[in-house]
């Protein structure tokens, strides 16, 4: 522990980073650029959320990592020793024992409280990048909120599949300023974003940009009128495990002859239910 | 000439004050307890945390009216090493309220990079959760906070996403006021 400076990055680091991050608290939805470090791990194994986590972490914190909902994934594995390493935080799989939670692409199940603060991976943070290329243009969008395209090509995919062809990822308006990218999240996940107790924090490493949401950020998924937003997921499926009907299901292939289960992504979420359950019958 | 002592240990120390500054800044008006520590006058312990903690090198300081005294200054050098600037050049500024005035004075960031704005640490005698009625981003349904100049600030408000943020200060007390908190009304 003593190897290192208090969460691994050096001090100056951590100040550029906080300075970041107090902006974009303060212009919710809006991409801060930031001088992104090299990191000891590859761009797209979360260098952006380490660095956001690392300038906030306290000795007192307990640190829970998650990896498309589970704690016991490679990135999350290495991610949480890396932490109690450098650090020397506590860590949990247990989202309710948690003070900072660092996601790569998923929103816990159970919902979060005051005081938590949950810092998202981001590979691509800029919504609009997939339409317009050009950082120039992006940046003159936004600055004019000029969201034409966004709503034109949520048209075009109504226009050719019937609706709006967007199942992670989709884009967000918060505080009907901003077009956010939440992340790639699935969208089932887009309305916990919405007036949430928790601070969420965005970092993308790669792209050098740090975003916020505030507590209790008003957050709406983009649609049309006649076209809603629904956060979708499997449907009519349970969880093979502990049945929960509620949570975000991944579909696992058992074998080689169409056989299939369906199982809560989030690992914490279900295990806790297997052991109610278990308690329940004993 | 007497220097008073910075943060015993910068890592640790820097840390817990700006989960309490992050604390404030995501929630407006929130009044959070930072730790004692020595300041150089007339600077409150508060507003020598948030500089320690936020401002070094590379982030341009304003010390407005009595704050620009011989010991802060010395103290800025010492610890931080912040160009002292003007204010049309600060990231950071410090000062009382009617020193800091007029905010047009300070950058208030651009349509394309609102973020390059500057962040004022508003030393105040006192600060209460009475006075103007704020909601927002961080606020769950209302909040108050005495202000100095509600019309100043909500002229303020009014240029989001460009615009000032405010840091608070009195003794060991801190609240923040972000551009994005709407002031008064329904």
């Amino acid at each position: 522990m003593t190897d290192y400076n208090f969460a691994y990055l050096d001090e100056a680091t951590k100040r550029m980073l906080r300075r970041a991050i107090l902006k974009a608290v303060a212009i919710p939805g809006y991409q801060v650029p930031f001088s992104s470090r090299e990191m000891p791990m590859p761009y797209g194994w979360g260098t952006g959320g380490v660095q956001v986590t690392a300038a906030c972490l306290v000795p007192e914190d307990t640190l829970k990592v998650i990896d498309q909902g589970a704690d016991d994934t490679t990135n999350a594995v290495s991610i949480r020793k890396f932490f109690a390493r450098v650090a020397g935080v506590e860590t949990t799989e247990a989202t309710a024992r948690a003070s900072v939670i660092q996601t790569r692409h998923r929103i816990p199940e159970t919902p979060l409280t005051e005081g938590q603060i949950l810092v998202f991976q981001v590979p691509i943070p800029e919504p609009l990048r997939f339409l317009e290329p050009r950082e120039t243009e992006t940046r003159t969008m936004h600055a004019l909120e000029d969201y034409g395209l966004m709503h034109v090509r949520l048209y075009e995919d109504i226009a050719k599949h019937g609706e709006i062809a967007r199942a992670y990822a989709y884009p967000v308006r918060v505080e009907g300023r901003y077009i956010m990218d939440p992340s790639p999240i699935p969208k089932f996940d887009n309305p916990k974003l919405d007036n949430s107790p928790a601070l969420q924090l965005f970092g993308a490493g790669r792209e050098c940009r740090i975003y916020a949401l505030p507590p209790y950020t008003r957050v709406e998924s983009l649609d049309f009128e006649d076209y809603p937003f629904t956060a979708s997921k499997a449907a009519g499926q349970v969880c093979a495990i502990c049945g929960a009907e509620d949570s975000y299901l991944d579909e696992v292939i058992t074998d080689d002859a169409g056989g299939r289960m369906f199982v809560c992504s989030d690992t914490d979420y279900c295990a806790t239910r297997v052991a109610a359950q278990a308690e329940d019958a004993a | 000439m007497q220097l008073t002592t910075g943060f015993a240990s910068p890592p640790i120390d820097a840390a817990r004050a700006f989960r309490l500054v992050l604390d404030a800044m995501a929630h407006p008006a929130r009044i959070v307890d930072l730790p004692e520590i020595e300041a150089p006058a007339p600077c409150s312990p508060a507003a020598a945390i948030v500089l320690l903690t936020l401002v070094d090198a590379t982030t341009p300081l304003h010390l407005a009216g009595a704050h620009d005294s011989e010991s802060v200054r010395d103290w800025v050098r010492f610890h931080l090493g912040a160009p002292l600037v003007g204010p049309q050049d600060a990231a950071f500024a410090l000062g009382a309220w009617d020193a800091l005035c007029p905010l047009g004075r300070f950058p208030q960031g651009s349509a394309d990079y609102p973020d390059r704005s500057a962040t004022l640490i508003v030393e105040a005698a006192e600060l209460r959760n009475d006075g103007a009625r704020l909601t927002g981003p961080g606020i769950e349904a209302e909040a108050y906070l005495a202000l100095p100049d509600t019309a100043a600030l909500q002229a303020n408000a009014a240029q989001f996403p460009r615009g000032l943020d405010f840091l608070f200060t009195s003794n060991v007390q801190l609240a923040a006021l972000p551009r994005s908190t709407r002031i008064g009304g329904a």
